[in-house]
């Protein structure tokens, strides 16, 4: 008897699947950002059956509503000729035809070993409906694992920084206006009155 | 009550008791949804004709006046000419995707809803996470806007939807910041349990509710969320989306008909939103300001609808009165100014939260 939860994971996957499937195959690019898009989404559908919350949120929150609209905003200005992508296919296709066999070897490593499948990890017992998925996040990251979480942060910042002084260069012409000068601007900055004699030749 | 219990036995003994309960559970939802949609929807509709009488009376003029009386059923005519419209697709357009944007720029503006209180327990999901599930929501709206921008294949509708996406980008953080700040003080990420812990402190025991809401001691966060709000919404000041004068109309300039109508029912549905939720987290939400008799003989939704209302006003007269922002100033704002103050006031919070004088016990 399958019931109701099941079936809503087997149509959220069946959906995962298939919007995977159509991010690579799919030719347009931007139907292809849509698409990851869909996955994203599924998939967070997928993490809240596994009662993961705030890891379902955050995936929504993090990558669809921010990363993904960026990416498709890139991808969008994007002038894309598909046959000059295909082009060079026929010599890549053996490294990448090597690196997806090596990919698929691992996965099956993982997935097949006797520490992974259904036995070695059952089900989690439900938590009650109390069980605040975030708070006891919040506090594995900031009491037990503090120090790797920190690490992460900082290394997240210095990528930011790293990014923003690789792309940033100061050009000598730009205009610039200082904010506060424009609002602190006085009348007798900008104006002169001038007093001049009405004109009474004729 | 013995309806719905006769309504769910059948439905349980009709289908087997698990699938019967599971049928149960998506009839009941379904029709709690109706329960607040169409209200909203209806709010939506005189939202537009309150702007305009209010906008109206500021400059000076009368407003709609012609259909019903005082003008009240202005809004169905509005309705009812969108309707009947031809919508019309543009060539080399992506059909699809044309069609399907306003829904999206729709859709995450009432699904934000459900985690909305109404009153004490009133609320369709009492979810944990209910600050994130909003975050998360109101982040989704740029969709409609980019997709419609893409998908009119149109020079102005593109650099309308760009103008969005890096609006929307910039001031969600400012809003994320803002709400940590409430998340903190409250406790919880539980929109109930935020309004419940607006009414405790010193000021609340005295009867003064008004005293003690989060707006006074998170002052300038209230400031920095509704402005970003207004942001986020694309409304006046920073509409630069539509920018008449630049752009023509922004990223709805190819549509026509209901298409047309979706996308302005999308941005009035997000002020109420974007207001309400500004009641929840700063102005305590359905609670009456002072627990005296008159005040407290409303009823608590109806509280929450005073709060919204007097909100939503506000972003109206903010379009009355102030001229369009530059965009490199609207970035500015909310790159320079509200992100390095949130951050700071959020540090100033946990600092305060520390010290003997926490106000949030």
């Amino acid at each position: 008897m399958i019931n109701f939860e099941m079936a809503v994971f087997y149509l959220f996957a069946a959906i995962l699947v298939f919007a995977a499937v159509r991010v690579i195959t799919a030719r347009n690019p931007v139907h292809s950002a849509l698409f990851l898009v869909l996955s994203f989404f599924t998939a967070a559908g997928i993490w809240m059956l596994l009662r993961a919350e705030f890891l379902a949120i955050a995936l929504v929150l993090v990558y669809v509503g921010a990363v993904m609209v960026l990416f498709l905003f890139v991808v969008m200005m994007l002038d894309i000729n598909l046959d000059r992508l295909k082009e060079g296919f026929w010599s890549y296709l053996p490294l990448g035809a090597t690196i997806a066999f090596l990919v698929v070897v691992e996965m099956v490593l993982v997935l097949g070993g006797r520490y992974f499948g259904l036995q070695a990890l059952p089900a989690p017992a439900d938590p009650g409906a109390n069980y605040s998925n975030t708070r006891e996040l919040g506090l594995l990251l900031y009491t037990d694992y503090v120090y790797p979480f920190e690490l992460a942060a900082v290394v997240l910042l210095v990528a930011i920084i790293a990014a923003i002084a690789l792309t940033m260069r100061k050009r000598k012409d730009t205009k610039y206006q200082n904010p506060s000068q424009q609002v602190a601007v006085k009348r007798g900055d900008r104006v002169r009155m001038v007093s001049m004699p009405s004109d009474k030749g004729g | 009550m013995e309806l719905v219990q006769a309504f769910q036995g059948l439905l349980q003994s009709g289908l087997g008791g698990l699938w019967g309960g599971y049928v149960f559970t998506v009839i009941k939802t379904l029709i709690l949804i109706i329960c607040i949609v169409l209200p909203l929807l209806l709010s939506v509709a005189y939202l537009t004709l309150w702007e305009r009488k209010f906008i109206g009376w500021m400059q000076i003029r009368l407003g709609p006046n012609r259909v019903g009386p005082l003008g009240l059923l202005q809004p169905i005519a509005d309705a009812i000419k969108a309707l009947v419209k031809e919508l019309i697709i543009p060539a080399g357009s992506n059909k699809f995707l044309f069609v399907v944007a306003p829904a999206m720029a729709l859709a995450p503006a009432l699904a934000a809803w459900a985690v909305v209180p109404f009153g004490p327990g009133v609320v369709l999901a009492d979810v944990n996470a209910g600050i994130l599930y909003l975050m998360a929501m109101t982040s989704l709206g740029v969709y409609g806007v980019i997709i419609a921008g893409w998908a009119s294949n149109s020079k102005y509708a593109f650099l309308g939807s760009m103008r969005s996406a890096a609006q929307i980008v910039a001031y969600e953080i400012a809003m994320g910041f803002a709400l940590v700040c409430v998340l903190m003080v409250s406790h919880s990420l539980n929109l109930s349990e935020i309004v419940n812990g607006q009414a405790k402190g010193y000021f609340a025991e005295q009867g003064i509710n008004i005293l003690s809401w989060n707006w006074l001691p998170l002052f300038p966060m209230v400031l920095v969320y509704f402005i970003s709000g207004v942001a986020e919404t694309n409304r006046s000041p920073f509409d630069v989306v539509e920018g008449e004068s630049e752009i023509v109309a922004g990223h709805m300039i190819e549509y026509s008909g209901m298409a047309f109508a979706t996308f302005f029912m999308a941005e009035y549905a997000n002020m109420i939103l974007i207001s309400t939720l500004t009641a929840i987290m700063f102005f305590g939400g359905w609670a009456a300001p002072v627990e005296m008799a008159p005040f407290t003989m409303i009823p608590p939704f109806l509280w929450l609808f005073i709060k919204m209302f007097f909100i939503v006003t506000i972003i109206l007269w903010l379009r009355a009165t102030f001229p369009r922002y530059r965009y490199d100033q609207i970035m500015r704002l909310g790159w320079k100014v509200f992100i390095p103050l949130t951050i700071v006031w959020l540090v100033l919070i946990g600092a305060w939260m520390q010290t003997p004088w926490n106000i949030w016990k």
